[in-house]
């Protein structure tokens, strides 16, 4: 098929990662010194000993020069990607081809986004010029649009699926409120999450993730010499990555229930990584819930539910804390915060503590499965969308 | 002998929103109007409103016209031609001329009039938005709306027998360039000039057709005046029946855009040899006379002007009417304003952003809008026909009702939508109740102005529900 996979030729044996909030006190580069420090304290190395870097921004700045003025390295390779949402995990990507591929031996993956400073509350970005003719919805209205589709499609009822969203949040806070470095780490009712005033669809605000800043890295060296740095690294199963022919919107055949980037990316993953039942063979996954309808289909699209199980399933806690996989052990977007190119790293993160056994104990996951952590990352909509999965392991083989 | 001089199409639009003129009272104070008064959406213009119309007039006569004609007292654009607009959105060939004829609500008859003996014949297309200060006369009985006319020589479904003018400078209504509201001399003065003024013209018009007027059986009479109207309208003496209802109770008064409205109206209902008389009162008067022909009844339009004025929701608050009017500022959302449309993309996108062509593939009949190079389901590239999408209707797939977007009425509501003939297109759906709207719901496209930015004028399509009983 699609990629040839690198399983267990490189391993992450560093990571850092800033707490995710509204940093009014602290700039984009800021919060690269502080990801990148942290980072490098864990893998016991200084900057000298990495060779090149890839930096992953959605708007907080250009080129690799925002990533060598920040950190005033010396002349070393920089490479700024963007991709959406999913500019963290492409940052990631790129970086652990660079050491497969045998090109450099250490090497860094930065993700950084400083969204409050744009002065709204939600996501903005510079749109290139047009004739003005694209439908301009809100990131919450775009997501919304699964929810009567699904509806639909399934015949599940409108109320039944608000409950299950509803219950996504809940458990989302659930966990962030047992992460020190989440935006968000209070509990919320499932009373209040329904009852908040209303965004978009069925959306409400407790629907919606985190806007916040916040920057997440990751140093990656080839997988021999990855015990010369820490007892416990994390193996590289598979990276996949998709970008859709974007159609969707004017695509008759697509029905807004699914994300078919995510299918596609997930597909050759599994491959990659040799999981033939995802929902059995992983201890977590760190999923893309922008929205909470999102991850519903999510828990279809990635295999962890049966087509139009996703409700059933979230209804009977499935992906809590203590379920049969858990899902966004951390928090996720949804309560940790979502800065844009820092998201995808901070997916890795809550794998490298995971799979470690070092996350706090009121949200450490019990070991199940082959000790595989996926994360997932998308950028863009329902329709037209880039999508990044990636399983790392404790082990290797 | 030659073919006769007259109308070969015709259509009025009446916007979908209503302000009853309680409302106004509820807020100012004083008395309560009576009826209701028609208003452009916020998302409609004399432009919009004037598509609207031409859609409507060529899909009963689809064929070229020689020139189209824009007339407007509050045009969207100075300097620049908005009859552009129109010819884009109606797709017609470079070879028709497009122009204006804006300014005073007089134009319009003059455009209507002028436009019978043009080579090819022409599309006359007259809108016009009117209001004036917060609980003033020209407020509560002004109206928004639009009428289009293809006229010329041909199979006309209604023969012009005679024109009659009067003109004479008089200061009666004044508007300086850029301000909102026009100022008038005190009623009664222009009333004494107006009612004499309008006789003659009358006299002169009846003279030409060789009729007298008890031989006119519907007259529509309006104008800037309403009491010079009226005085003019109890000096002529009609038959009971005769004097057609001027429909100010319920859409008020539209400007340049009256007269066409109530001939509109009037062919709606007009038998094959009746005698119609229009007459407007507007910096002197016209009177205009016709004659229904036989090809009247096979010219009747799906959407009669009685049905649009009955279809109207009249639940606009007065607050979303003067915010809809630019005279009650509300708060931005915390989010961007809309850029601009670009100039060089909206000119190599000018069939799709005006005329609604998407494209089809050759090879598999897939329907693309935006049109596309490369097809989504065969991927042959440059097999594309063009197609024209906006008489098409269509089916909510899914929907959102979004809160956050910007929009000078939120929430606006976005759907996506299954074309009848195939294809997929996501828009906005306007002129709706956010609360009835559904998965499976009927609409239809109209053109409209998405937004604003630089003094650009984004116009684009959006979709409307379809209303039980009738058809584009």
């Amino acid at each position: 098929m699609s990629s040839h996979g690198i399983k267990d030729r490189v391993a992450i044996v560093g990571m850092g990662c800033t707490r995710f909030a509204e940093h009014w006190d602290k700039s984009a580069d800021d919060l690269i010194v502080d990801a990148v420090t942290e980072t490098l304290d864990s893998a016991g190395v200084g900057r000298d000993a990495i060779d090149a870097y890839w930096l992953g921004t959605l708007t907080s700045g250009y080129s690799g020069m925002m990533l060598s003025s920040a950190l005033k390295l010396d002349y070393k390779p920089v490479t700024r990607v963007e991709n959406f949402c999913a500019s963290g995990s492409e940052a990631f990507r790129n970086a652990c081809y660079a050491v497969a591929s045998g090109a450099y031996d250490v090497v860094m993956a930065v993700g950084v986004e400083k969204l409050k400073d744009s002065g709204y509350s939600g996501l903005t970005r510079a749109n290139p010029p047009d004739d003005g003719t694209s439908l301009s919805l809100s990131a919450p209205a775009r997501f919304s649009l699964l929810v009567p589709a699904y509806a639909e499609k399934y015949g599940v009822p409108r109320e039944e699926i608000k409950r299950a969203m509803t219950r996504v949040a809940y458990k989302n806070h659930f966990n962030g409120a047992r992460n020190s470095r989440a935006q968000f780490q209070q509990e919320v009712s499932e009373e209040k999450i329904a009852g908040a005033a209303t965004v978009a669809g069925d959306l409400g605000v407790f629907d919606c993730s985190g806007v916040s800043d916040g920057a997440a890295a990751a140093i990656i060296v080839r997988a021999e010499d990855a015990h010369r740095y820490t007892d416990h690294p994390l193996y590289v199963k598979a990276l996949a990555f998709a970008a859709g022919p974007g159609t969707g919107t004017y695509d008759p055949a697509y029905d807004y229930t699914t994300f078919e980037e995510v299918v596609r990316s997930a597909r050759d993953a599994y491959e990659q990584a040799e999981v033939s039942s995802p929902a059995d063979d992983l201890m977590m996954a760190e999923v893309h819930d922008c929205f909470t309808p999102t991850e519903l289909v999510l828990m279809e699209d990635l295999g962890f539910s049966a087509r139009g199980r996703a409700v059933a399933d979230t209804m009977s806690d499935k992906y809590a804390l203590d379920g049969e996989l858990p899902v966004n052990p951390d928090g996720g977007l949804k309560s940790f915060g979502h800065p844009i190119g820092a998201s995808g790293l901070r997916m890795l993160y809550e794998c490298w503590l995971q799979l470690r056994d070092q996350a706090p104990p009121e949200r450490q996951i019990k070991p199940r499965g082959r000790r595989y952590g996926l994360t997932h990352n998308l950028g863009g909509g329902p329709g037209e969308c880039v999508s990044f999965v990636a399983i790392v392991g404790a082990d290797q083989g | 002998m030659s073919d006769p001089v007259g109308i070969l199409a015709y259509a009025g639009y009446v916007p979908y929103r209503r302000l009853r003129r309680s409302a106004i009272a509820a807020v100012l104070g004083g008395a309560a109007g009576r009826g209701t008064r028609a208003v452009a959406s916020y998302d409609e213009d004399t432009t919009t409103m004037a598509a609207e119309a031409a859609r409507a007039a060529l899909r009963a006569r689809p064929s070229d016209v020689g020139s189209v004609v824009f007339c407007s007292s509050f045009p969207p654009y100075a300097d620049r031609t908005n009859a552009t607009a129109l010819h884009a959105v109606l797709g017609l060939p470079e070879h028709v001329r497009a122009e204006d004829q804006c300014g005073s609500v007089r134009s319009a008859v003059g455009a209507l009039i002028g436009a019978l003996h043009r080579p090819g014949g022409a599309l006359v297309a007259i809108a016009d938005t009117r209001t004036g200060p917060a609980g003033s006369a020209d407020e509560s009985g002004g109206g928004d709306g639009a009428a289009a006319f293809v006229v010329g020589r041909g199979d006309v479904l209604a023969e012009v027998l005679g024109t009659g003018a009067a003109t004479s400078e008089f200061l009666d209504r004044w508007r300086a360039p850029g301000e909102p509201w026009a100022q008038t001399w005190e009623e009664r003065f222009g009333e004494e000039i107006y009612a004499g003024l309008a006789e003659r013209a009358t006299d002169r018009a009846l003279q030409a057709a060789g009729l007298e007027a008890a031989h006119v059986d519907h007259w529509a009479v309006t104008g800037l005046s309403p009491r010079a109207a009226r005085r003019f309208t109890q000096g002529l003496g009609l038959a009971e029946g005769v004097l057609v209802d001027d429909l100010s109770d319920r859409m008020g008064f539209a400007g340049a855009a009256h007269p066409g409205l109530l001939l509109a109206a009037m062919l709606d209902d007009a038998r094959p040899g009746d005698t119609l008389a229009v007459t407007v009162l507007a910096d002197g008067a016209d009177t205009l006379l016709l004659r229904a022909t036989d090809a009247i009844a096979r010219a009747r339009r799906p959407e009669p002007i009685a049905a649009q004025l009955a279809a109207g929701d009249a639940s606009l608050s007065y607050a979303s009417f003067l915010t809809w009017k630019g005279e009650l500022q509300r708060p931005a959302p915390r989010r961007p304003s809309p850029d601009r449309a670009v100039a060089p993309a909206a000119f190599r996108g000018t069939g799709w952003k005006y005329g609604f062509v998407g494209s089809t593939c050759e090879k598999c009949g897939t329907r693309h809008l935006p049109p596309q190079r490369v097809c989504l389901s065969c991927h042959s590239v440059d097999t594309m026909r063009e197609e024209q999408m906006a008489d098409e209707q269509a089916r909510i797939a899914t929907y959102t009702i979004d809160h956050l977007a910007y929009s000078p009425a939120p929430p606006t509501i976005g759907v996506v939508l299954d074309i009848d003939g195939g294809g997929r297109f996501s828009c906005e759906l306007t002129d709706c109740d956010p609360e009835t709207v559904h998965v499976g719901q009927r609409v239809r496209f109209t053109f409209r102005r998405v937004s604003d930015a630089g003094g650009i004028h984004n116009y684009f399509w959006k979709a409307r529900p379809i209303v039980e009983g009738t058809a584009p």
